[in-house]
C-alpha cells in the first residue's frame, strides 16, 4: 500500500522532538556547541526526510488517477470524547501538507545553521537550540495533523514556541512585553479557533480533515442548514476558525503583536515570525478550503476582505517605519495579506481554483525571500549593533555577501522577473482580477508599495554616506554567509517550479499560463517603486522628509501605526484592567468578602449584646430560675386546665 | 484487612510512629516513609483494578466491603472504588507525598505537624473510598478540622483570621451539608423498608421529587462551597494565603476536589429531576465563579492569592461541568479535578519554595530571579503553561473534555455559558504571563536576591513528581480518560433513566 | 400515725421551710448562709419524702431511703462547698456571693 511506504514520515517531528527533549532537559550541562550540533542535525535529518517524502509524493505516490490523493501513513488515538469525536495524532500528507514539510525544515535548518553565527557566545545557546527543535517539532505536526484538534493542539504549541523565543532576552523587559502581548493576542484569537472547532465538530461530528474536506459528503449541507442570527453555523464556524487563522497570521486587526515579536533574536523573526508560523493562518484557511468553498462562501469573503484591507494597511505603515525589522514585519503582514486575498477569491476546482494555487505558491516563494530578508537584516544588526535605519548607510562596501543576497531577496519581494516573487503575485492579482478588480487595484497598488519600502530599506541601509560605527562593519562569517547564499539561490530558482502541477483545490494538476497585462502592469510598479525609492533615497536630498512635511496627517498615521497598539492599550489597560479586574477585586474583597465578614461581624454584635446575661451573680441566675419554674407552673396549670 | 481499608491504616500506623520521635529530622523521614508507602500501595491498587477489570469484572464498585458499625441507623462502614475515586485517591497520594517533601524546611513542632497533615489526608483517602454517606460526611469532617490546626499554628500572615473565617465558612457549609445527607437519608426508602446511608443504592430509587427540590440546593452547595462556589469562596484566598505551603497544596490541590466530588456524585446523581431543574441557577453562579474568578486574579500582587483566585476559576470549570449533564462534560470535571489539583500543588509548592527563599510573595518586589533560580523559575512556568491550558499538560485534556462535552448540550443558554466559561483561558493567559513577566523576567529587582539558592533536592523531588505527572496526564490522557468514561456509564445510565 | 398530725399540717411546714430556703438563697449575701439555705430546701424535701411515704404507702421504704440518700448527698455536698468557700475566702478575701462573678461572660 502506497501509506506503508511514509510511514517513517512519523520521525520528522519526533526526531525533533527528541532533540528538544535532551537539549532542554540536558541544558547548561552539555557545553554550547554540542546542544546546536544536535539540534541542527535533527533538523538537517528531519529534512532529508522530508524532502525524500516530498519526493516520494510528488513523483510517485501521490498522484493517483490524475489526482493528489491524501494519504495517512500513520494515525494513533490520542483521546477519545465520543464515539465520533476523538483526537487523533496522525500525520497526514498531500500536496500542501507535503509542501509545508519542505519550506519548515528547510528554513528551519537555514536558521539552525546561521543561528551558530548569529548567537555565537550567547548565553543561554542551549536553551536557544532547545526552542528551536520545540518550534520545529511543533509546526511541523501543525502542517501533518490529521483532524483539527490535533492542528489546535500543535497550534497552541508553536504559540508557546513563539512566546519563549520572543522572550529569549528574558532580562530586557522589551522582550518580556513583546512575548506576553504576542501570547495574549495570539491566545485570544485562539478562542475564536476554539469555538469554531466545536462549533463545526458539533454539527458535523467529526474532527477529521478527511471527512470534513470531502466534496459532496452531505456532511456539510446538514450543517448549513442550521443558521444562527442570519448566517449559517457553518458560516459562523469558520469565520471563528479564521479568527485563529487570522491572529496566528497577523491580520488586521490582530496584527498588532507581529511587529513587537521582533524583540526576539533576529534568526527566530526570520523563521516564525516571517517564513513559517505566521503563515499557518494561511495553511489553515488551505487546509479546510473545501470547507470554505464548498460550505460557506461568505466566510471566504470575509477572509478575502481582510486579506486585501491588511496587505494594503501593513504597506502603508511598512513606509514610515525605521527599524529595520518593523518594516519585515509590516512587509510580513501585508504579504500574508496577499495569501489570505488570494484564498479568499480563490474557487474550487483546478483552474478555477487559481487563487489557491497561487496562495501556496506566493507561501512557498515568501518563505524564502522573507527568510532571507530576515536572514540579510540579522547580518546588518549583528554588524552594526542596531535595528535603526538611522544609524546604517553605506554598507555594500562592508558587507558584499549580505548585500548581495539582500538585493536578490529585496528584488523577489518587489516581484522583478525571472525572480520568485513575480511568479506567485503574478498569480495572486490575476486571481484577483478574475474575482473583483478592486481587489486587484489595491494588490497591483500595494505591490508598488512594496517595491518602495523594500528599496527605501536597501537604499538607506546598503547606499548612501557611512555612518559612525563603533567598530568597523564585518560581513557575515561561514555559517552565516552559508544560510544566505542558500535561501539567496532559493529565492532565483523556486520561481520556476510549475506550482500548478503540484498544488491546486482539487488536487487535480493544470497547466498556469503567464497573464501577460497582469505581469506587465505589475512590473511596471514595481520598477515605479523602485524608482521613487531610489530617486528620494539615493541621492542626498531632503524629498522625503518634504514629502512627509506635506502629508503631516498620513505621516503622523502611518508612523504610529494608525494608533491600533494605543487602541489596544486602551481596551486592555482601561477597560479590561481598570475596568473589570481591579473593580472585581476590590468588589470581592468589599462586598463578597464583606458580606461573609458582615455575618461574623453581626453575630458577634449579638452575642456581644447578650452576654451581659451571663453576669456571674449566682443569685440573679437564681431570681431566673425560680421565675421560670413558676412561669412554666402557672403555664402548666392554665393549658392544663 | 482489605485493600481499601489499608488506605485509611497506613497513614494511621504513620501518625503512630511519628508520634514517637520528636526530632523534626526523623519526623519528616517517616512521614515520608509512610506517604512513599501509601504511594506505592495506591499505585499497587491501580494495578490490580487495571486486571480485574481487565478480567471482566465489570461491578460498578471494586474492592467492595461492608461492616454494619451501627445498625440501629443502618450505618455501614461500606467501602468501594471505581475508577472515579481511584483517579481522586491516585491525585491524593501524590499530593501528599510531595506535600510532605514540600514540608521539609519545617522545624517548629514538625511532630504535631507533619500528625495533623497526615490525619487531613487520612480524612481524604477515607472520603474517596467510602459509599456510605454517613462515614463518608465522617471522613469529611476528619479532613476539614485539621485544617483549623495546621493554619491557625503553622500558618504566617493574619492566620487566625484565616483559619477561624475557613473553618467557619466549612463548618456552615457543613451544616448544610449534613442537613442534606439526613435528608436523603430519610427519604432513601419511599416503598417502605429500612433506610440507609448508600449512596449506590440511594442512586438506584427514586427519590421523591419534593425531596429533591428541598435537599438538592442544600446538598449542592453545602458541597459547593468546599469547591469555591460563587459566591462562597471568600474563605479560599484568606485560608490559602494564610495556610503553610503543605497545607495549601492539599487544600487547593485534594480538599476542594471533595467538594467537587460530592457535588457530581451525591447532589447531581442522587438527585437528577432537581439538578436538572435548578441547573440554570448554579451554571450562572458557575460561570461567574469561572469569569470573575480569572478577571479577580489579575488584579491581584500576592503570588498566593493569584492562585486562589485561579483556583476559584478552575473549580468554577469543574461546578460547570457538573452540570450540563453528559458523560463527556462529567469526565472532563473529573479530569478537570485531577489536572487542577497537580497543577495547584505545583503552583503551592512551588511558591512556598520561592517565599522561603526571597522572604515575600508580592511580586512587585520580585523580578528577574529566574536568573537566579533557573529550575523553580523553569518550573514555575511549566505550571504556568500547564494552568493555561498548554496542550502537553493535563490542563487541556481536562479543559477540552469539558468544553467539547458542553458543546454537545445544544441549548442557546448553555452555549453562551460555554463561550463565557471558554473565554475564562485566555484571562487565564493573562494572569499567569502577567505575574512570570513581573517576577521572574525582567532584570534582577533587589541585589541580595543574587546569592539566593535555587532548589534544593527535596524540592525538586516534589516539583519532579508533579510535573511528570502533570506532563504524563497531559500527554498520554486516554487511558485515564478511558477508565472515567467508562466507569461513569452505569452512574449516568440510572441517571438518565431517573 | 401520730394523734391530731394530719399531713396537711407536716406539708405546712415543709413547704415553709422550702421556700424560706428558697428566700435565703436568693436575698443573703454571705455564702455560709447561702449553703444553710441549700440545706433549709434539701430538708423540705427530706420532710416531704418521709410524709409521704409514712402516710401514702405505709408498706413501702423508697420515701426513707431516698431521704437518707438527700442526707447523704447533703452531706458531701456541704463538704465540697465548704471547700469551695473557703478557698473563695482565700482568693477573694470575703465570702460575699455578689464579689464572686468571675465566671460572667
Amino acid at each position: 500500500m502506497h501509506t506503508d511506504m511514509f510511514s517513517y514520515t512519523v520521525w520528522i517531528p519526533l526526531i525533533l522532538l527528541a532533540a528538544f527533549l535532551l537539549v532542554g532537559l540536558l541544558s547548561d550541562k552539555l557545553k554550547p556547541l554540542v546542544a546546536g550540533l544536535i539540534s541542527t542535525a535533527a533538523i538537517l535529518l528531519a529534512a532529508v526526510l522530508a524532502y525524500s517524502a516530498a519526493a516520494g509524493y510528488f513523483f510517485g505516490a501521490g498522484l493517483q488517477d490524475g489526482h493528489y490523493t491524501t494519504l495517512i501513513p500513520f494515525e494513533q488515538l490520542w483521546l477519545r470524547f465520543t464515539d465520533t469525536l476523538v483526537i487523533k495524532m496522525g500525520i497526514l500528507l498531500d500536496p500542501i501538507s507535503v509542501m509545508m514539510l519542505v519550506v519548515v525544515t528547510t528554513v528551519s535548518a537555514m536558521v539552525h545553521i546561521y543561528s551558530f553565527g548569529y548567537m555565537k557566545g550567547e548565553k543561554g545557546f542551549q536553551r536557544y537550540y532547545a526552542f528551536l527543535s520545540l518550534f520545529s517539532f511543533s509546526m511541523l505536526g501543525l502542517v501533518m495533523a490529521t483532524n483539527l484538534f490535533q492542528m489546535y493542539i500543535f497550534w497552541e504549541l508553536v504559540g508557546v514556541s513563539s512566546y519563549l523565543l520572543i522572550g529569549f532576552y528574558y532580562q530586557r523587559p522589551s522582550a518580556v512585553a513583546a512575548s506576553k502581548k504576542a501570547f495574549i493576542v495570539t491566545r485570544f484569537a485562539d478562542l475564536g479557533f476554539l469555538i469554531g472547532i466545536l462549533l463545526l465538530s458539533y454539527y458535523t461530528r467529526t474532527f477529521d480533515f478527511m471527512t470534513l474536506t470531502q466534496p459532496n459528503s452531505g456532511i456539510l449541507s446538514s450543517a448549513a442548514g442550521v443558521s444562527f442570527m442570519g448566517a449559517s453555523v457553518l458560516t459562523w464556524a469558520l469565520v471563528l476558525i479564521f479568527m485563529g487563522g487570522a491572529g496566528k497570521s497577523a491580520m488586521f486587526p490582530l496584527h498588532i503583536w507581529l511587529p513587537d515579536a521582533m524583540e526576539g533574536p533576529t534568526p527566530v523573526s526570520a523563521l516564525i515570525h516571517a517564513a513559517t508560523m505566521v503563515v499557518a493562518g494561511v495553511y489553515l484557511v488551505a487546509r479546510l478550503f473545501a470547507v470554505y468553498a464548498l460550505g460557506a462562501p461568505a466566510a471566504l469573503e470575509v477572509v478575502a476582505f481582510i486579506g486585501a484591507f491588511t496587505s494594503l494597511f501593513a504597506a502603508i505603515i511598512a513606509i514610515t517605519q525605521t527599524d529595520i525589522k518593523r518594516v519585515l514585519a509590516y512587509s510580513t503582514i501585508s504579504q500574508i495579506g496577499y495569501m489570505m486575498l488570494a484564498l479568499g477569491v480563490s474557487g474550487y476546482g483546478s483552474e478555477a481554483g487559481l487563487g489557491y494555487t497561487a496562495s501556496m505558491f506566493h507561501l512557498f516563494t515568501h518563505a524564502m525571500f522573507k527568510a532571507l530578508l530576515f536572514l540579510g537584516a540579522g547580518a546588518v544588526i549583528h554588524a552594526v549593533h542596531s535595528n535603526e535605519m538611522t544609524d546604517m548607510g553605506g554598507l555594500r562596501k562592508h558587507l558584499p555577501i549580505t548585500h548581495f543576497t539582500f538585493l536578490i531577496a529585496a528584488l523577489a519581494i518587489s516581484g522583478i522577473p525571472p525572480l520568485a516573487g513575480f511568479f506567485s503575485k503574478d498569480e495572486i492579482l490575476a486571481a484577483a482580477h478574475g474575482h473583483y478588480p478592486l481587489y486587484f487595484w489595491s494588490g497591483w497598488f500595494v505591490a508598488g508599495l512594496t517595491a518602495f519600502y523594500m528599496f527605501r530599506l536597501y537604499f538607506r541601509v546598503f547606499w548612501g554616506e557611512d555612518r559612525q560605527y563603533e567598530h568597523k562593519p564585518h560581513d557575515a562569517p561561514p555559517s552565516m554567509a552559508i544560510a544566505l547564499i542558500f535561501l539567496a539561490l532559493a529565492s532565483v530558482v523556486v520561481g520556476f517550479i510549475p506550482f500548478s502541477h503540484y498544488v491546486s483545490a482539487n488536487g487535480e494538476p493544470y497547466t498556469t499560463h503567464m497573464h501577460w497585462q497582469v505581469a506587465a502592469l505589475s512590473v511596471a510598479i514595481a520598477v515605479a517603486g523602485i524608482g521613487l525609492a531610489a530617486w528620494m533615497y539615493l541621492r542626498p536630498g531632503t524629498v522625503a522628509d518634504r514629502l512627509a512635511a506635506a502629508m503631516p496627517g498620513l505621516y503622523k498615521w502611518s508612523k504610529n501605526k494608525f494608533y491600533i497598539d494605543e487602541i489596544y492599550l486602551w481596551v486592555t489597560r482601561t477597560l479590561i484592567f481598570k475596568g473589570l479586574a481591579w473593580p472585581i477585586a476590590w468588589f470581592d474583597r468589599h462586598v463578597v468578602d464583606g458580606t461573609m465578614n458582615g455575618m461574623a461581624w453581626a453575630t458577634a454584635q449579638v452575642s456581644e449584646k447578650i452576654k451581659g446575661l451571663q453576669s456571674g451573680q449566682l443569685q440573679q441566675y437564681a431570681y431566673a430560675m425560680v421565675l421560670g419554674a413558676v412561669a412554666f407552673l402557672l403555664l402548666l396549670l392554665y393549658w392544663g386546665a | 484487612m482489605d485493600r481499601l481499608s489499608l488506605l485509611v491504616w497506613v497513614p494511621v500506623i504513620t501518625m503512630i510512629v511519628i508520634s514517637f520521635f520528636k526530632d523534626p529530622k526523623k519526623v519528616r523521614l517517616i512521614a515520608a516513609a509512610g506517604m512513599a508507602v501509601q504511594l506505592v500501595q495506591i499505585i499497587l491498587l491501580m494495578l490490580a483494578f487495571f486486571a480485574e477489570r481487565q478480567a471482566g469484572n465489570d461491578a460498578e464498585m471494586l474492592f467492595f466491603k461492608d461492616i454494619a458499625w451501627y445498625s440501629n441507623l443502618n450505618i455501614h462502614y461500606t467501602v468501594g472504588i471505581d475508577g472515579i475515586s481511584l483517579s481522586l485517591i491516585l491525585l491524593t497520594g501524590i499530593v501528599i507525598f510531595t506535600g510532605v517533601f514540600a514540608s521539609w524546611e519545617i522545624t517548629d513542632r514538625a511532630q504535631e505537624f507533619f500528625i495533623t497533615l497526615i490525619l487531613l489526608a487520612t480524612g481524604v483517602f477515607g472520603f474517596f473510598i467510602s459509599l456510605d454517606l454517613f462515614t463518608m460526611f465522617l471522613f469529611y469532617e476528619l479532613a476539614v478540622i485539621p485544617m483549623y490546626l495546621l493554619i491557625g499554628i503553622w500558618g504566617s500572615g493574619p492566620k487566625e483570621y484565616s483559619a477561624m473565617k475557613l473553618t467557619l465558612m466549612l463548618m456552615g457549609a457543613s451544616a448544610l451539608l449534613l442537613v442534606g445527607l439526613l435528608g436523603i437519608y430519610f427519604n432513601s426508602a419511599p416503598d417502605g423498608g429500612p433506610l440507609t446511608f448508600n449512596y449506590i443504592e440511594i442512586s438506584k430509587i427514586h427519590l421523591p421529587e419534593a425531596v429533591q427540590y428541598f435537599f438538592f440546593p442544600l446538598t449542592f452547595v453545602g458541597f459547593g462551597v468546599l469547591a469555591a462556589l460563587y459566591p462562597f469562596h471568600t474563605w479560599s484566598p484568606d485560608g490559602h494565603a494564610s495556610a503553610p505551603t503543605a497545607v495549601s497544596m492539599l487544600h487547593a490541590g485534594v480538599l476542594m476536589k471533595l467538594g467537587g466530588y460530592g457535588a457530581l456524585r451525591i447532589a447531581v446523581m442522587l438527585m437528577p429531576q432537581a439538578a436538572h431543574e435548578m441547573a440554570w441557577i448554579f451554571i450562572i453562579l458557575a460561570t461567574i465563579g469561572a469569569v470573575y474568578g480569572a478577571l479577580g486574579a489579575i488584579a491581584q500582587k500576592d503570588l498566593k492569592y493569584i492562585n486562589a483566585y485561579s483556583s476559584v476559576s478552575h473549580l468554577g470549570l469543574i461546578l460547570f461541568a457538573t452540570l450540563i449533564f453528559n458523560q463527556v462534560a462529567f469526565e472532563g470535571a473529573v479530569l478537570q479535578m485531577i489536572s487542577h489539583g497537580l497543577i495547584t500543588a505545583l503552583f503551592f509548592a512551588l511558591i512556598g519554595m520561592i517565599y522561603s527563599r526571597t522572604h515575600t510573595r508580592n511580586i512587585y518586589e520580585m523580578g528577574g530571579i529566574m536568573k537566579v533560580m533557573p529550575v523553580l523559575g523553569t518550573a514555575y512556568m511549566v505550571a504556568g503553561f500547564a494552568s493555561l491550558g498548554l496542550p502537553g499538560f493535563s490542563a487541556f485534556v481536562a479543559e477540552m473534555t469539558i468544553f467539547v462535552g458542553s458543546f454537545q448540550n445544544s441549548a442557546l443558554f448553555v452555549r453562551v455559558a460555554t463561550i463565557l466559561v471558554i473565554s475564562s483561558i485566555v484571562i487565564t493567559a493573562v494572569y499567569i504571563l502577567r505575574a512570570a513577566a513581573i517576577m521572574l523576567y525582567g532584570p534582577l529587582r533587589k541585589q541580595e536576591f543574587e546569592l539566593l539558592p535555587d532548589a534544593r533536592w527535596y524540592d525538586k523531588v516534589a516539583v519532579f513528581i508533579l510535573i511528570g505527572a502533570i506532563a504524563g496526564m497531559g500527554m498520554f490522557p486516554n487511558w485515564l480518560a478511558e477508565m472515567i468514561y467508562t466507569d461513569f456509564t452505569p452512574m449516568f445510565n440510572r441517571f438518565i433513566a431517573n | 400515725m401520730i394523734e391530731g398530725i394530719e399531713v396537711f399540717d407536716v406539708l405546712v411546714v415543709s413547704t415553709a421551710m422550702f421556700f424560706i430556703g428558697i428566700y435565703g438563697f436568693m436575698v443573703r449575701k454571705n455564702l455560709i448562709t447561702i449553703l444553710m439555705s441549700v440545706e433549709l430546701i434539701l430538708n423540705a424535701v427530706n420532710i416531704n419524702f418521709v410524709i409521704f411515704n409514712k402516710y401514702l404507702y405505709p408498706d413501702m421504704l423508697q420515701g426513707y431511703i431516698f431521704s437518707l440518700f438527700v442526707t447523704g448527698i447533703a452531706a458531701a455536698e456541704a463538704a465540697v462547698a465548704i471547700a469551695i468557700i473557703l478557698n473563695v475566702y482565700r482568693h477573694m478575701k470575703g465570702i460575699d456571693v455578689e464579689q464572686v462573678d468571675t465566671m460572667k461572660y
